[in-house]
């Protein structure tokens, strides 16, 4: 015990310290964007990105990967923000941390591993896509010092970090564009014109909803929304950082984890988040590998916020929206359009059907569901083809090749001939197999029909599991058996 | 002469060029033993978790390009051992080789392209800069 706990938080003090500090200095113009993008004050985000971070470092599945408020989650809030306000926005917090935790009870990370991959890459490309639409409307025909700002933003953190990377560039963009629009008086919107700052702590209060069925129903599907997308993005999360580490995490205590980190946030005025792709592998890569990252990136944030809250109001919006799109294009997966020309069609098609579903709806669970609802309906599609070979040997023989279940009997039932009378009939299953009570009743079809024309019918070849489903279920083996008339 | 030799590749055609002359060195004494090195690159590490299904396939695709430089290693009967390190190819590979103490270093020219190469820097050339053993670098 002692031994785990010094393995997972003080095995790595001064990479994880080192990392904690760049992953905070990061994290902050994140979480004001993504508060801005929700439609909620900056203070939402960061009290969300401060509270999950620290909360996770405890009672995470993943040590080192960072949790806090993200775009994926801001996205799915904004019609809840816009129709209700930002109270039923803790409240859905709140309910979300209560679903995840059931997730995690109920062993739900395992179903994650029916989530194709393509269905995910549609996922991360539809973020991307949202991403910097929402970025649209804060940079788009406002003025000429707009463009500059967020076109020198790019420059900044993109060309920076070929030269000089122990500050994160954005942060670097930031400090330097600040200054220069305070000093400069130039026209521009700041985050002080969307919301406000407050430097102290967050506290706990009860979201001020009225409690009866109504609120409710109105935050149950924006929670359920918000659970399924926060555990999606964690888990993948988890995985990367299993991989960039080589190690492994527990996936179902990582989903408990994001609950409790939820549940409580939602207390304590922030909004709901999930693991972070970027802030992950930025941590990793800047040497955290411990929970004492997470914990520090955290406090540090908050400190930051305390210190420097008069200057984060004066932040302009062109830089955050520089920040943005820097994150937007991160997110993408630009081997995509490689991935569409090798892959099956039915997979490209999959992906995109996902990106357009969410762009269309805004909302990320939709697509990843209808995603998931179509790549099933190929799978099953394709799994359905049934073969049946004749051949005339001394009796005739019908090979079957294939899965025989619900949807491959239509198929199977049109592929004999039943005009023929008095011969003998072998059909042989070898290379098939029987799945269910529909796959037995086909065979059932087959032997009576062909009977009725006084033909000797034979039924070889079954393996293990298709005999004990023939012989559970099948009619034909009596021998006075009659079709059934339906 | 050299008994220790750490071999670094990345999957292409200058790696397995590499491969065969670390294959010479070898024969050169007897008792001397490769060391594969294959590094999974951070920057990479979430484009290919996403394209691949599950952590045990990723290591399958990781082992199979190392494919061609195992067998030209079973082939010459060379004894020779696999790491696969995970980090930025370039300092990973030199710590790696200071930390273990190898006696000389086969790496090949070049893996990535030229814009790739132009951006994030040769990988050898780190390697050259860095390392505390001799290396041979193979065009």
């Amino acid at each position: 015990m002692i031994e785990k706990i010094k393995l997972e938080w003080f095995s790595n003090i001064k990479g994880d310290i080192l990392a904690g500090i760049v992953v905070a200095l990061a994290l902050i113009p994140e979480a004001i964007a993504f508060s801005i993008i929700a439609g909620v004050d900056p203070m939402v985000g960061l009290y969300a990105s401060f509270l999950i971070a620290v909360i996770i470092a405890f009672v995470g599945g993943r040590p080192a990967m960072i949790s806090g408020a993200t775009g994926a989650m801001a996205l799915l809030m904004v019609p809840l923000v816009r129709d209700y306000g930002v109270e039923y926005l803790l409240a859905a917090t709140v309910l979300t941390g209560v679903i995840q935790i059931l997730f995690g009870v109920f062993k739900v990370a395992k179903v994650m591993k029916f989530i194709p991959r393509a269905v995910m890459i549609g996922f991360v490309n539809a973020l991307a896509i949202l991403i910097f639409m929402a970025q649209v409307p804060h940079f788009l025909g406002i003025n000429m010092v707009t463009y500059i700002f967020v076109a020198v933003t790019l420059a900044i953190v993109y060309i920076i970090p070929r030269f000089f990377k122990a500050i994160p560039a954005p942060l670097i963009a930031l400090v330097f564009l600040t200054g220069a629009a305070i000093f400069g008086g130039f026209e521009l919107r700041t985050v002080g014109d969307l919301g406000t700052i407050t430097q102290s702590l967050p506290s706990f209060l009860i979201p001020s909803v009225p409690f009866n069925f109504e609120t409710f129903m109105i935050v149950l599907p924006f929670s359920f929304a918000l659970a399924i997308v926060g555990l999606l993005e964690s888990l993948l999360t988890a995985n990367i950082v299993d991989d960039m580490t080589g190690t492994s995490s527990d996936k179902n205590k990582e989903a408990r984890g994001q609950g409790i980190a939820n549940f409580v946030t939602g207390f304590f005025g922030g909004m709901a988040g999930c693991a972070m792709i970027g802030q992950a592998i930025i941590n990793v890569k800047s040497g955290g590998r411990t929970r004492l990252s997470s914990l520090f990136a955290g406090v540090f944030l908050m400190f930051l916020i305390i210190v420097l809250g008069e200057m984060v109001i004066q932040i302009p919006m062109p830089v955050l929206v520089g920040i943005m799109i820097m994150v937007a294009i991160g997110t993408f997966d630009w081997t995509s359009f490689n991935y569409l020309k090798k892959a099956p069609k039915t997979d490209s098609i999959v992906m995109v059907a996902t990106v357009a579903i969410v762009v269309y709806t805004h909302d990320l669970s939709q697509g990843v569901i209808a995603g998931v609802v179509l790549s099933a309906i190929f799978f099953v599609a394709k799994i359905s083809k049934i073969k049946v070979q004749e051949k005339l040997l001394e009796a005739t023989h019908y090979q079957v090749q294939g899965q025989l279940f619900f949807a491959s009997v239509d198929d199977f039932l049109d592929k004999f001939d039943f005009n023929v009378e008095d011969k003998d009939i072998v059909i042989d299953f070898t290379d098939a197999h029987i799945w269910d009570d529909s796959g037995v009743g086909a065979v059932d079809r087959v032997v009576l029909k062909f009977r009725e024309n006084g033909n000797k019918v034979e039924v070889v070849g079954l393996d293990t599991g298709s005999q004990k489903l023939i012989d559970q279920l099948a009619i034909f083996k009596s021998d006075n058996a009659k079709l059934p008339t339906h | 002469m050299y008994k220790k030799i750490i071999l670094a590749v990345d999957g292409s055609d200058h790696s397995l060029r590499a491969a065969k002359e670390a294959v010479k060195l070898a024969k050169g004494s007897e008792g001397s033993k490769i060391t594969i090195v294959f590094v999974a690159d951070h920057d990479s590490a979430k484009n290919e978790v996403l394209h691949s299904s599950s952590s045990a396939e990723l290591d399958l695709q990781r082992r199979k390009k190392l494919q061609p430089v195992e067998e030209a290693m079973a082939a010459a009967g060379i004894k020779y051992r696999v790491e696969i390190l995970r980090g930025t190819p370039g300092p990973t590979i030199v710590d790696f080789a200071n930390k273990e103490e190898f006696e000389v270093l086969v790496i090949g020219s070049r893996g990535l392209n030229s814009v790739q190469e132009m951006v994030l820097g040769s990988v050898s050339h780190k390697v050259v800069k860095r390392a505390n053993c001799p290396v041979l670098i193979v065009k």
